[in-house]
């Protein structure tokens, strides 16, 4: 992934709450064999309403979504990374998060910004009271900002994400710094694999 | 040293290193495979040159996207097509086992996981799918991953994870006769609402619990995820072994017994430590449905839709609005008076031989309600040939039921079986979410009796109702 120090744009205030993955991304999208193309797939069903927050002509090009409690819950799908980072986000705030997208996002470089519910409030306040407000999140410091109110919120990240998101490193090559380690484990491990439960046609004999 | 629960004894049998100030690299036993988050990695893989490290600890089936019509019906959505193929092109290159379209052990995955007997107490299982909780019925820690994950369990065999809190979740006492497992599952979500699982692993303990099938238990587990838990467990029993006994994946004679006898050391000991704690009374739980659009929006079958007003949290209120408004109803309606349009058996929740024998029984010699569309899609190649077996495809068909090919089907709706816009469906699925069935589509998530009941008066019903 790419690496991601600050993301200083526009935000775009979602209120609602249980925002689920079949809301970010319907399944409909989900058969698809590529990783692009998404962002076309993002919140489709509510797009349809031309009133729908994403449809406003002032919130058009901005990078921060705002979000109510348990944003991401659902389904392990990573296309609703994919496609909030294919339209253009590159973070989300918001009072809490669906585990498994949280942990997606932190995969594909979307930056997860947890703070406290009235916080999130506030800044949507802000946000809707002058959406060209720009808004700052900064991952090597940790913190979102509005710097035009001089509004400031620390956030935390475990400091592996953050390190990983600062240099863009790929998970699966630091793994494989394990090699050793993971040969060694696989050596004495009293789990039973799959090998000769079933033949060349996936028949069990 | 304080004992330890089931969740630390698993995990501590897996890790592979915990190098300072990083995730701990956890070793995965069994990686489950299905066609929808699949593809991308299996590019990634590509794209690096990377072989898939452990073939032999990973396991394909199609579930997700397989049209549900007779099997010689060709997919006729040419974008299902593709990724059907791509799983099996993929699985080929890469020596994977697959299980296509049509084939015996084709199924919903976190159904043949448990029927081939390769879902075993102990064991690290992941799979592309947050339902994969599914598989901790059996003792084993298995949990939903992103497709970067699957990509990673691939070319590793590993994943770095941060240790979960614990949670125990104890349903004491008995169920009343009546109350399924869907119940109390349903009563646990709304207990905890769709976050309270978050960050935590469960485990599910106390008599109810112990009392319930290893189907009833995989219906629990199943829905760990829908409190926020990625993991729910249960511990092992003589249920468990017995379930597992003779199954394909296990080793027979005395070699099964040295296995069981290690099976069963994975229980959280007597004087374990859980992060968190809750109690529930099963002999206070009740049939109930969903009426809103989160899993945690319960009312019991014999209740009233709720009202904003009941609410003291505005964000409740307003979300409870909106459930209102989507699911178009009207508070203080009763539950048992509201129409349905489709009735949908199936799922990773409910689609097990023992759903289709509780369903078949209320149904026998039955119609279905003239403007309801009902259908019945088995687990899984194997479940739907037990249940011909016993003659439930003929009592569901007899009824005006659909009898259908195995897969995911309604419960997402990325198959040709889906809702149309307004239809009302009670499902024996897991996710009740706005569009989940099909765009417009309003879900209520039932247990697989009331489900049938329900088919045959039009309307929620309980079994008793039936027939009078």
């Amino acid at each position: 992934m790419k690496p991601v120090h600050v993301v200083e744009g526009r935000a775009v205030p979602l209120e609602r709450s249980d925002v689920d993955t079949d809301q970010i991304i319907p399944s409909d999208w989900l058969k698809r064999v590529e990783r692009t193309g998404f962002g076309r797939g993002l919140f489709s069903e509510w797009r349809d309403d031309p009133g729908f927050v994403l449809n406003q002509a002032q919130f058009v090009g901005a990078s921060i979504l705002v979000a109510g409690p348990r944003f991401g819950t659902g389904s392990s799908r990573e296309h609703a990374v994919w496609a909030l980072m294919d339209f253009g986000f590159a973070a989300v705030v918001a009072p809490s998060f669906g585990d498994i997208f949280a942990n997606n996002s932190s995969k594909q470089g979307l930056v997860i910004v947890q703070v406290a519910a009235n916080d999130v409030d506030e800044l949507m306040g802000l946000v809707n009271a002058d959406p060209t407000t720009l808004v700052l999140v900064d991952v090597e410091r940790l913190c979102v900002e509005v710097p035009q109110y001089g509004w400031h919120r620390d956030f935390t990240l475990d400091p592996m994400t953050r390190e990983r998101l600062l240099n863009g490193w790929d998970d699966i090559g630091l793994t494989m710094r394990r090699e050793g380690a993971i040969a060694t484990y696989e050596a004495t491990s009293v789990a039973p694999s799959l090998a000769g439960l079933f033949d060349d046609a996936g028949h069990a004999p | 040293m304080a004992g330890r629960t089931l969740y630390e004894k698993i995990w501590d049998e897996h890790v592979v290193a915990s190098p300072e100030g990083e995730p701990t690299l956890l070793y995965i036993d069994l990686h489950l495979v299905h066609e929808v988050t699949s593809p991308q990695a299996f590019d990634g893989l590509r794209l690096h040159h990377r072989p898939v490290r452990r073939p032999d600890r990973t396991l394909a089936t199609a579930d997700h996207n397989v049209p549900t019509d007779p099997i010689s019906t060709p997919v006729s959505d040419p974008i299902s097509r593709r990724q059907l193929e791509a799983l099996e092109e993929n699985c080929a290159e890469f020596g994977i086992t697959v299980f296509p379209r049509g084939h015996e052990n084709q199924g919903i995955v976190h159904v043949i996981g448990p029927e081939l007997g390769v879902t075993q107490p102990g064991m690290t299982i992941v799979c592309g799918d947050s339902h994969t909780s599914t598989h901790g019925a059996f003792g084993a820690l298995a949990f939903g991953i992103g497709t970067s994950e699957v990509e990673h369990v691939l070319a590793t065999q590993t994943l770095p994870q941060q240790r979960a809190k614990t949670m125990s979740v104890a349903v004491e006492n008995h169920a009343p006769q009546g109350v399924s497992a869907k119940d109390i599952v349903l009563a646990i979500i709304a207990r905890l609402g769709t976050g309270g699982g978050a960050g935590h692993v469960i485990e599910y303990r106390g008599e109810a619990i112990k009392g319930l099938t290893m189907e009833g238990r995989m219906t629990v587990c199943n829905m760990s995820i829908e409190a926020g838990a990625r993991a729910g467990l249960v511990a092992v029993d003589d249920s468990t072994i017995g379930y597992l006994r003779g199954r394909a994946g296990v080793p027979d004679g005395d070699a099964f017994e040295v296995a069981a006898q290690r099976w069963r050391t994975f229980v959280s000991d007597d004087d374990a430590v859980f992060d968190s704690a809750i109690v529930l009374d099963a002999s206070t739980i009740v049939p109930s449905i969903t009426w809103g659009t989160n899993p945690a929006q319960v009312v019991a079958l014999s209740g009233v839709i709720p009202s904003p007003e009941q609410f003291d949290d505005p964000g409740e209120r307003d979300a409870t609005a909106r459930s209102l408004a989507y699911m178009g109803l009207t508070p203080g309606t009763e539950v048992r008076s509201i129409p349905l349009d489709v009735v949908f058996i199936g799922s990773c929740t409910n689609s097990r031989i023992e759903d289709l024998r509780v369903a078949a029984a209320v149904v026998e010699g039955r119609r279905v309600a003239s403007r309801v569309r009902a259908l019945v899609v088995p687990g899984s190649h194997r479940v739907k040939a037990q249940a011909e077996m016993e003659g439930l495809d003929e009592i569901f068909l007899a009824a005006g039921f659909e009898w259908r090919e195995p897969g995911c089907s309604m419960c997402l709706g990325m198959n040709p079986d889906h809702l149309a816009p307004g239809q009302r469906c009670a499902s024996t699925s897991n996710r009740n979410f706005e569009g989940r069935q099909g765009r417009g589509g309003r879900t209520h998530l039932v247990s697989p009796a009331v489900a049938a009941a329900s088919a045959i008066m039009g309307r929620f019903a309980s079994p008793d109702e039936v027939g009078r």
